[in-house]
């Protein structure tokens, strides 16, 4: 009886959780297409998120791309596909390895400093301090850092491709003496439009995911300093999930379509 | 207090009301701050001294009641009226509330850049941030960053980022609570010397009572969500009601 409850709390949890959190993408809409446009504060947002995250998903895209082609390799090999293994390596990585992975750094990296900086910024009153001072702290804070997640996050996936193809293409390199230009020439042939749209498409879903909980995690943030921790963490926790939803639907959409 | 009354009233609050859920704060509190005068606030922590004043900007929407600010009526204020009232209204946070991301610099050009209608667009605001600065005696620390200031220091660049845009009224929330009492008085003389030279009317709400003596005109005592006294500072200190007693004792 006792976990019956438990549950249902527990469900009505979430769904109220899960309605406030559609209600502040609503709010997101609604203002991002009124003015004044704070493009300032967007390009500065833009240019924090490139920074902070640039390298991690550099590094962590070479290694993956590194390790994936050296594990799969002895397979490819002992079945005699090795030739196949740019495509397959390819595909992969756009499809999905790529983005994923850069998402959920992005999600870890970002989204927790969204939820832990805005978080802060509302138990200090510096909302309240930069509503009195004429500015709308929901345009200025929360719809400059989610369209710069969702810009951003495209293009540090597109990177992160390149870069764990790169580390791929090393392995074949030194083990099979593939040339870097016959390397990529199989990766392009392989990969079609199917490929490539419903990858790049879920990728702004992604950035969007990321900056909308981080935002809606802090700006909701209850009073007291424990308060933006519980934001921080909690922004990385339920991005993730969201971020798993979104793979699994943009998977299915894309089967459907394609 | 015959003389205030004469007086044209700034801020006038009616029967105002405020819940969070089932829980009463504010139960009917009513107020007048008069033009150029001090109206100090006393209540006790919770009492919902912070939740009055963000009421009366606008931050936290109120349940009930009438708010009335330089003659603009705050539940019919369309955009520009807010805009008009966020001018001419300063608000001292507790915290501070200094945008920890910014210079001391751009702390102050905020509101300038953003409130457009008093000024109009400012091309150099070196020279009324200076002169902001200078009135809080903290020139130098023009480039400093929030996290680089003291307590005390934080309260005065946050009173210039309040005075940057020339407020006909100032609204204090606890300015010298958590300050040593040295720092504390001179903030609190700085408040006086600010109102003198700027004319501003102001509400400051305070639980120091040596910060009320010094500088209100005026006092209510919020009690049970409603102004359960009011009168100069003498007059309250005089009373025998010990409710009213709990305040000055100490
Ligand atoms: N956002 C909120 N949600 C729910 N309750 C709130 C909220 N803000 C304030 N309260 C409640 O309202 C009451 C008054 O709070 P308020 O901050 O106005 O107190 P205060 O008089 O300013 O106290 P202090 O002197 O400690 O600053 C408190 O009981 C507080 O719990
Ligand atoms: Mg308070």
């Amino acid at each position: 009886m006792i976990l019956f409850q438990s549950w249902r709390q527990n469900i009505s949890d979430f769904l109220e959780e899960t309605g406030e959190l559609a209600f502040f993408a609503g709010r997101f809409f609604r203002e991002v297409t009124r003015r004044p446009f704070e493009f300032k504060e967007l390009l500065r947002q833009c240019y924090n998120i490139g920074n902070r995250s640039l390298l991690l998903v550099a590094v962590t895209g070479f290694i993956i791309g590194l390790v994936f082609t050296l594990q799969s390799r002895p397979k490819m090999m002992e079945l005699g596909a090795e030739a196949w293994l740019p495509s397959m390596v390819g595909i992969s990585i756009v499809r999905e390895i790529g983005p994923i992975i850069t998402a959920l750094i992005c999600a870890g990296r970002i989204g927790s400093g969204i939820g832990a900086e805005i978080g802060s910024m509302r138990v200090t009153e510096q909302i309240d301090a930069m509503e009195v001072s004429g500015t709308n702290p929901f345009k200025y804070l929360v719809v400059t850092r989610i369209l710069a997640t969702t810009l951003m996050i495209p293009l540090l996936v597109v990177m992160s491709d390149f870069v764990a193809l790169m580390g791929s293409w090393l392995v074949e390199s030194i083990k099979g003496d593939v040339s870097f230009f016959y390397y990529f020439d199989e990766v392009f042939v392989s990969l079609d439009f199917a490929d490539l749209i419903p990858s790049t498409v879920k990728t702004f879903f992604f950035g969007f995911a990321i900056g909308l909980v981080g935002c809606f995690k802090g700006y909701n943030c209850k009073h007291g300093t424990a308060g933006v921790g519980v934001a921080a963490n909690s922004a990385v926790v339920e991005t993730s999930m969201v971020l798993f939803i979104i793979d699994f639907v943009s998977v299915l959409v894309s089967d459907l379509i394609f | 207090m015959a003389q205030s009354e004469s007086k044209k009233s700034v801020i006038s609050i009616r029967n105002l009301k405020k819940y969070f859920g089932q829980h009463m704060v504010l139960d009917g509190f009513d107020l007048d701050l008069y033009e150029g005068e001090s109206l100090v606030i006393m209540g006790k922590s919770g009492s919902g001294k912070s939740v009055m004043i963000k009421c009366l900007v606008g931050l936290v929407p109120h349940d009930n009641g009438t708010i009335n600010i330089m003659g603009r009526d705050l539940d019919l204020a369309d955009e520009n009226d807010m805009d008009y009232i966020r001018t001419e209204v300063g608000f001292l946070f507790q915290g501070s509330a200094l945008y920890d991301s910014m210079t001391v610099r751009e702390n102050l050009e905020f509101p300038l850049r953003r409130h457009t209608r008093k000024f109009g667009e400012i091309d150099d605001a070196t020279p009324l941030v200076l002169e902001a600065l200078r009135d809080v005696g903290l020139e130098d620390a023009i480039d400093l960053m929030p996290e680089e200031l003291s307590g005390g220091m934080k309260r005065r660049i946050a009173l210039a980022r309040t005075l940057i845009l020339k407020p006909a009224i100032i609204l204090y929330d606890e300015p010298t609570t958590g300050l040593d009492p040295i720092t504390s008085k001179e903030i609190v003389m700085l408040m006086k010397r600010i109102q003198e030279q700027y004319k501003t009317s102001s509400i400051i709400i305070t639980h120091d009572v040596d910060c009320a003596r010094y500088i209100a005109d005026r006092m209510i005592l919020l009690v049970d969500g409603i102004n359960y006294a009011e009168g100069t500072f003498a007059q309250l200190d005089a009373s025998t009601d010990p409710k009213i007693q709990a305040f000055f004792k100490t």
